[in-house]
């Protein structure tokens, strides 16, 4: 689907991201857990196209990214930036709705998944509110519904690349959004989600990619990667890792 | 705050408004023309009926004086308000306008240049003289713009915030040459260099109608073409790119766009400020940000504008006429300045 391969990004004589191999799998969740600066956004915006690698190469379906015309590429690959600004006072479903810019699947479907995309962000009580009047976690909920819209449903060949989808939710709704996300992988798409919650982490994604100065230092599953020894070294956090009482996955604690 | 209106009645209202503010600047002035004399002289105007007794006079006034002035209105207003419009689009600030990144002030420093420049090699015949003035607005418009676009690049992309100090620095600048260009000008440069700076309709002829008229029209039907990558464009540039849309592409046609609208009309009628400005915002109130409704709208509510600015301009001290950027400056300026107030933040 989409794989960075080897991928080199400079930032002035700097490399931010140094020879790093990310492959999205169909119906994958692949989390990207790292301290602040580890270069998980430059991660973000290689895959996107958004940021020229200097060494390596992106591919969407086997085929270079930048290859690929915009609107065929759009109906593909959708991106959620850690933030937006939009300072015009469009109406909630308007924005979603932009979403479906690179379709033609005509007034009545577009209006039928933007109300479908605002129900799994959970804003669909939203869809009447100018944009503007909305807080900081409302507004998020609403682009992602707008990155879902794009891609809506979800199919294989299809990639969703999400930079902290969660930084600004309720708990309620970090666990909402990323059931969505779920949801939009059970149906065969791939995503790449940036994270800071260990524990999240560890219950909704199948891979972990842990970054730290722009370099992969494990990756695998959430067994895997969240260990004592690994998390220290990278976060220079002491934990504890437990069982999940019920649903199995590790659990982080901080001692 | 949804927009309170659907499209229909509202493109229906502003039609009116734009009739009305049409039928006024054909009716009222000096002479009165009772709508059943600017009908018959309108029809003769385009040959469609013979110049009976009687009606000669109206005839005139009309076809010489008011139908060029009132399309020239409506041109410069439409080109206005959809370059306002584009620029509020291309900087995804609300606040942004032509005369803001300096386009309005070169395209005045290229008139200006060759009006000076005019006087100084003896005169340009008066047959070239609209021609000249508005290739040079244009290029002047076009080669500060372009400056200011150059200035905003950096490794490839392009920023949106040096862009705007740069054309407010380059906006000083020309008006710092163009002060300069006034101790050159002789008596009646100086009175067309007055004229440019603050703007006026009077004096409209055909020739200077002609090269406008054809931007009006190429630009009102071409901007409305990029409507939605223009909405996409508000979210954010890499997001209007990982909607597909060619964003550099984009802004490069916007700002030739722009360049050209806004060369044209400097040129036809100098530089007339806050159009660009105040047109696209009470627009956005009534229909919303979607640049597929807020571009055809901007463009009609823009010459309407205009062409009662300019009844109040002819009309508030007549027989004296006041230049039209006056007042738009003394209506937009303070309207200017309470959106500032209001802005969230």
């Amino acid at each position: 689907m989409l794989s960075l391969i080897q991928g080199t990004v400079r930032r002035g004589s700097a490399n931010v991201l140094a020879g790093v191999d990310v492959k999205l799998e169909p119906g994958e969740v692949l989390g990207v857990l790292g301290p602040n600066g580890a270069g998980k956004s430059t991660l973000v915006g290689a895959m996107s196209g958004e940021l020229p690698v200097s060494a390596g190469e992106v591919l969407l379906q086997h085929k270079p990214l930048c290859d690929w015309s915009g609107p065929e590429r759009a109906r593909r690959l959708a991106v959620l930036p850690q933030s937006s600004t939009l300072s015009f006072a469009f109406r909630v479903d308007e924005v979603v709705g932009l979403g479906r810019l690179p379709h033609d699947s005509g007034f009545e479907a577009d209006r039928a998944i933007v109300l479908a995309a605002l129900h799994a962000a959970d804003a669909q009580h939203l869809a009447q509110r100018s944009y503007l009047s909305l807080s900081g976690g409302e507004q998020q909920r609403v682009h992602l519904a707008r990155v879902l819209a794009q891609l809506w449903p979800g199919r294989t060949g299809q990639v969703l690349l999400l930079d902290e989808p969660t930084a600004m939710l309720d708990p309620l709704h970090q666990h909402s959004i990323l059931h969505a996300i779920r949801q939009f992988a059970e149906l065969g798409g791939a995503v790449l989600v940036i994270l800071h919650d260990l524990n999240l982490a560890a219950r909704y994604c199948d891979r972990l990619l842990l970054l730290a100065d722009g370099r992969v230092r494990l990756s695998g599953t959430p067994e895997q990667v969240l260990q004592a020894g690994p998390l220290k070294s990278v976060f220079g956090l002491d934990v504890l890792i437990q069982r999940h009482p019920e649903r199995g996955h590790p659990l982080v604690i901080a001692r | 705050m949804s927009p309170a209106l659907s499209a229909r009645p509202l493109f229906i209202s502003l039609g009116l408004v734009w009739l009305i503010a049409f039928w006024l600047s054909l009716a009222l002035g000096p002479v009165h023309l009772p709508l059943f004399d600017i009908f018959k002289a309108l029809l003769q105007q385009f040959g469609l009926s013979t110049v009976d007794e009687g009606s000669g006079q109206a005839a005139l006034i009309l076809g010489q004086i008011r139908l060029p002035r009132a399309l020239l209105g409506l041109s410069v207003g439409a080109v206005l308000a959809l370059s306002g419009a584009a620029m509020q689009g291309l900087f995804r600030n609300p606040l942004a306008d032509p005369g803001l990144v300096g386009v309005s002030s070169g395209a005045a420093l290229g008139a200006a240049a060759t009006i000076v420049g005019g006087e100084l090699v003896g005169g340009i015949s008066p047959l070239l003289e609209p021609y000249l003035l508005s290739i040079s607005a244009f290029l002047g418009g076009l080669g500060v713009t372009w400056l200011v676009y150059r200035l905003g690049r950096r490794d490839g992309r392009t920023h949106v915030a040096t862009m705007l100090l740069a054309g407010i620095a380059l906006t000083a600048l020309a008006g710092a040459v163009i002060g300069l260009f006034t101790y050159l000008a002789d008596d009646g440069a100086l009175r067309t260099l007055t004229f440019w700076n603050l703007g006026s309709l009077n004096g409209s002829s055909y020739a200077r109608l002609w090269p406008l008229l054809l931007v009006t029209l190429a630009v009102t039907f071409w901007l409305p073409r990029r409507a939605r990558a223009l909405n996409a464009l508000l979210l954010g540039e890499s997001e209007a790119r990982h909607l597909g849309f060619d964003v550099e592409r984009l802004k490069r046609e916007l700002v030739f766009c722009t360049a050209l609208s806004v060369g044209a009309a400097v040129a036809a009628a100098g530089m007339i400020g806050f159009v660009g400005l105040v047109v696209p915002h009470l627009v956005r109130l009534l229909v919303g940000p979607d640049h597929r409704l807020l571009l055809p709208a901007s463009a009609l509510a823009g010459g309407s504008l205009l062409l009662l600015a300019d009844l109040l301009a002819r009309l508030m001290l007549a027989p004296a006429e006041l230049p039209i950027g006056i007042v738009t400056a003394l209506l937009g300026a303070p309207f200017f300045l309470y959106l500032l107030l209001r802005q969230p933040q």
